[in-house]
């Protein structure tokens, strides 16, 4: 049996009071319930506040450049798919430096999990505006407020028909905790933006000004099975934010189209060099 | 009489003058020639002025001589380009499709299109008249051609390989007939028929990689380095492997970095352009010690530069691409023979020193055709250096990635495995992996990665040295100019000449050897390079502390020929 214990308790280098603390709740619970040992779980992170969570727990980890958290945890999936792969990144890492990866991911399907720390601020670089930063925030770059549209990341991944798209509150543990555990247990690549207060750089948007506005798609009997509603949905935001899951669908994984994959893990196979003899002759 | 002939095709994008030049090529070898071929092309899918040479004689030749005695014209500008290159040669050209005046003497009339549509009853076998007429100028043994166009079309059924034959077979007898002085090129077969491989740099990588079990590839196309992902892509399936064509070169690199760390066997191919952007993720295989091999073929620069043509302007940069400090491996081949060894090569010394190994090659070496010994894979073994799951208990569930040794290389496990947790990070870390900024950590870690550089160099090859041990003049060379050098050495040993060539593919770290025993003979040493500032003659003084007397560059976009060379050598007055 796992336990929570299993995964660890250490000291971390975020501010006290910060949303990062209950992500990381929700994750370690997320894969006892799943019943996950560490060594099973391997999480792929970029640079940010968010990307030195795995650091603060039990598992294997890769904690990459800036932006690239995907790509790694791709190649890792490939080379072996019975690990359990999350990839642990913010709203500057994702969103902005990685951007094109988050396409690209979706795009291919893996059974990769993504946790967006979305506190719609840049922390590490002490306050500077994220890709969701909203208009008119005024920060020490962004002295005349920002101009620039806030991505909307849930939109886009449905655009893309991302197979997973859901929205997380970092402090609503026992409700991201589910979301997690069903995303990992979706085939495919979902996507989990957790909003996330930032205590220290984001004076507006504040766990009191998020309790007042999210609410819960499940218990309005929303269904997360139309695309185009579910589009709707994502472009929610203001008076009322939506919790859960907006877009859930299954469609072949990346490692399905993989053949080779369908008998084990790639590095299990045994590589056929011999067959490089077959095909020198074919220069003879 | 030896046999030394030089073949070339010139034509428009499109007009398939590749299909010309194989076929030539593959017939020659067939019949038992040494073939040498390159290809000169631009950076688009029609039109434009490209060519393909074919060298044919009865003894090796692994470089491109000046002199052309046979040009197959498909258009104008062929002419017009190429023949001030003729010095005693033949113009084989259709003036009924090509629009030309009495030009020259040379110029020898095949009129292709009206007996391709004779003959076989459509245009499209245009190009096999043409190689028939070319190896009617020689009285080749048609038996030959005919064989080779048979394997070419057997997928395209016998109809196809009869018209194919009946096409060559008229346009052969066409210029048998009437070249006024008949078999203008009498050339006699060698007898002893090797068994040989005619195959381009690129395949050569390709089946080097394979043969040493690389498991996944992830790369972004680009010329000259696209055609090794093509040929691993084309055999994946049957050999295990898994090849993603990534969004861009970041993504390609950190994926390959992520099945390495995984277990896989990784590499990615690109050139300088692409490169650029995979400079972060080589620093993070640095400081994560994931072994990856990266192909770079290199063509000129910077930025989009010369995309189809040759340069080795990238060495400098590989040397010192990325942030910080840590050890990496740079091969260069020489030969197809070396891009097929050292490539397999490449893995292993990625895996046991974890890092980074780069195998350099460019457009020219990439993309000519090279008769060469059979490779011998068996001579092989793939490996891995990986921590056997007998000792994973022994860790006690502290796996320490990055432990402290000797030689400053740490057991690798990959994860998955029960009792161990593999961490690694972009961050100064612990031995665990785990991110450590203390000072007393950075030295020990920094050392212990730089460590691996002194034992990696024990391993390292000396550079070949052609030619007389002891000589008046020493030519310097790195990678893929060593065909035109050795032939540079033999040219001018029978001039009379005292000159030996010293050849690196080991470039970096530069092997132990004494190197200043290699070079300390000569009176005069020339760095021969295809760049503009000596990236080598850097790297010897550099590690070496030998300074060249003088340096041949050439930076056109096209590569040496062996007169290039003599030429330069006689203007700097070294001979």
């Amino acid at each position: 049996m796992v336990s929570i214990e299993d995964y660890g308790e250490f000291d971390t280098e975020w501010c006290p009071g910060c949303g990062n603390f209950g992500i990381l709740k929700a994750i370690k619970q997320a894969l006892v319930d799943i019943g996950r040992a560490p060594h099973e779980v391997l999480i792929a992170s970029g640079i940010g506040q968010a990307a030195k969570l795995p650091h603060y727990m039990n598992c294997n980890l890769f904690n990459g450049l800036h932006g690239r958290s995907l790509p790694p945890a791709t190649g890792a999936k490939i080379a072996n798919h019975e690990l359990t792969v999350l990839a642990v990144t913010g709203d500057g890492d994702c969103y902005g430096e990685g951007g094109n990866h988050l396409i690209h991911a979706i795009r291919r399907n893996p059974d990769i999990t993504l946790i967006v720390h979305d506190n719609q601020i840049y922390g590490l670089t002490k306050g500077q505006a994220s890709p969701t930063t909203e208009i008119g925030m005024r920060t020490k770059i962004q002295t005349h407020g920002v101009f620039n549209m806030p991505l909307n990341p849930l939109a886009l991944a449905i655009s893309l028909d991302c197979s997973f798209v859901s929205r997380g509150f970092a402090g609503d543990v026992p409700h991201l905790t589910e979301l997690i555990t069903r995303a990992i247990r979706h085939r495919g690549f979902s996507l989990i933006d957790v909003l996330q207060p930032c205590v220290s750089f984001n004076k507006l948007n504040t766990f009191a000004w998020y309790s007042e506005r999210v609410y819960k798609l499940e218990e309005e009997g929303y269904t997360p099975n139309d695309r185009v509603k579910a589009f709707e949905k994502s472009l929610e935001w203001g008076d009322r934010i939506p919790l859960g899951v907006l877009y859930m669908h299954e469609k072949p994984t990346f490692e399905d189209h993989l053949e080779v994959l369908h008998s084990g893990m790639l590095i299990a196979h045994k590589p056929k060099t011999e067959l490089v003899n077959e095909l020198i002759d074919g220069y003879i | 009489m030896s046999v030394d002939l030089n073949i070339k095709v010139g034509g428009a994008a499109g007009q398939g003058i590749q299909t010309i030049g194989m076929i030539l090529a593959k017939t020659f070898k067939t019949s038992g020639f040494y073939v040498f071929a390159t290809q000169f092309y631009l950076s688009r899918v029609r039109g434009g002025h490209n060519t393909f040479q074919i060298r044919v004689s009865d003894t090796p030749v692994i470089a491109m001589t000046e002199n052309v005695d046979i040009l197959i014209a498909l258009d104008r500008t062929s002419i017009d380009e190429h023949l001030k290159e003729l010095s005693n040669g033949i113009v084989i050209v259709d003036k009924d499709t090509v629009e030309l005046e009495d030009v020259s003497d040379s110029i020898f009339h095949v009129p292709i299109l009206k007996i391709a549509k004779d003959v076989s009853g459509n245009r499209i076998y245009s190009n096999t008249v043409a190689i028939g007429a070319a190896l009617g100028l020689m009285c080749f043994d048609f038996d030959h051609l005919a064989g080779v166009l048979t394997s070419t079309f057997k997928k395209k059924g016998e109809e196809i390989i009869d018209k194919n034959i009946e096409a060559a077979r008229s346009g052969y007898e066409y210029a048998k007939k009437n070249y006024p002085s008949g078999c203008k090129f009498l050339i006699t077969e060698p007898k002893k028929k090797d068994k040989l491989m005619l195959v381009s740099g690129n395949d050569a990588v390709a089946m080097g990689a394979l043969a040493a079990g690389v498991q996944f590839l992830a790369a972004y196309p680009m010329t000259p380095s696209t055609g090794v992902m093509t040929f691993i892509a084309s055999k994946a399936d049957r050999f295990n492997a898994v090849v993603e064509q990534a969004e861009d070169e970041i993504a390609a690199l950190n994926m390959a970095l992520g099945a390495s760390f995984a277990g896989a066997r990784s590499m990615t191919t690109t050139s300088g352009g692409g490169f650029s952007l995979m400079v972060e993720a080589l620093g993070l295989a640095g400081i994560t010690e994931t072994p990856v091999v990266i192909f770079l073929s290199q063509r000129p620069g910077p930025a989009t530069g010369l995309p189809t043509m040759t340069e080795q302007g990238e060495l400098q940069f590989v040397l010192n691409a990325s942030q910080g400090e840590f050890p990496r491996c740079v091969l260069a081949p020489a030969t197809p023979e070396d891009c097929f060894y050292l490539t397999a090569e490449a893995f292993n010394i990625a895996d046991k020193y974890q890092i980074p190994v780069f195998i350099m090659s460019d457009q020219y070496l990439a993309d000519s055709l090279f008769t060469c010994e059979r490779f011998d894979p068996s001579t092989f073994l793939i490996e891995r250096h990986l921590l056997h799951a007998n000792e994973y208990e022994s860790t006690q569930g502290k796996y320490r990635r990055y432990a402290f040794t000797t030689i400053g290389i740490s057991p690798r496990a990959i994860p998955g495995q029960a009792n161990i947790l593999v961490v690694a990070d972009s961050d100064e870390h612990d031995e665990f992996g785990h991110i450590d900024q203390t000072p007393t950590n950075r030295i020990s870690m920094n050392d212990k990665r730089m460590k691996k550089i002194e034992h990696l160099k024990k391993i390292m090859s000396a550079p070949q040295v052609y030619g007389a041990g002891n000589s008046q003049v020493t030519l310097i060379g790195w990678g893929s100019t060593y065909g035109p050098l050795t032939e540079v050495v033999d040219m001018l040993t029978k001039e009379g000449h005292s000159v030996n060539l010293v050849h690196y593919t080991n470039i970096y770290p530069l092997p132990i050897i004494p190197t200043k025993e290699f070079l300390g003979r000569s009176k005069k040493t020339v760095c021969v390079e295809n760049n503009a500032t000596g990236q080598f003659a850097r790297v010897l003084k550099e590690y070496a502390d030998i300074s060249v007397s003088e340096k041949v560059l050439r930076y056109d976009g096209k590569p040496f020929s062996p007169e290039f060379i003599i030429r330069s050598l006689k203007d700097k007055g070294v001979i």
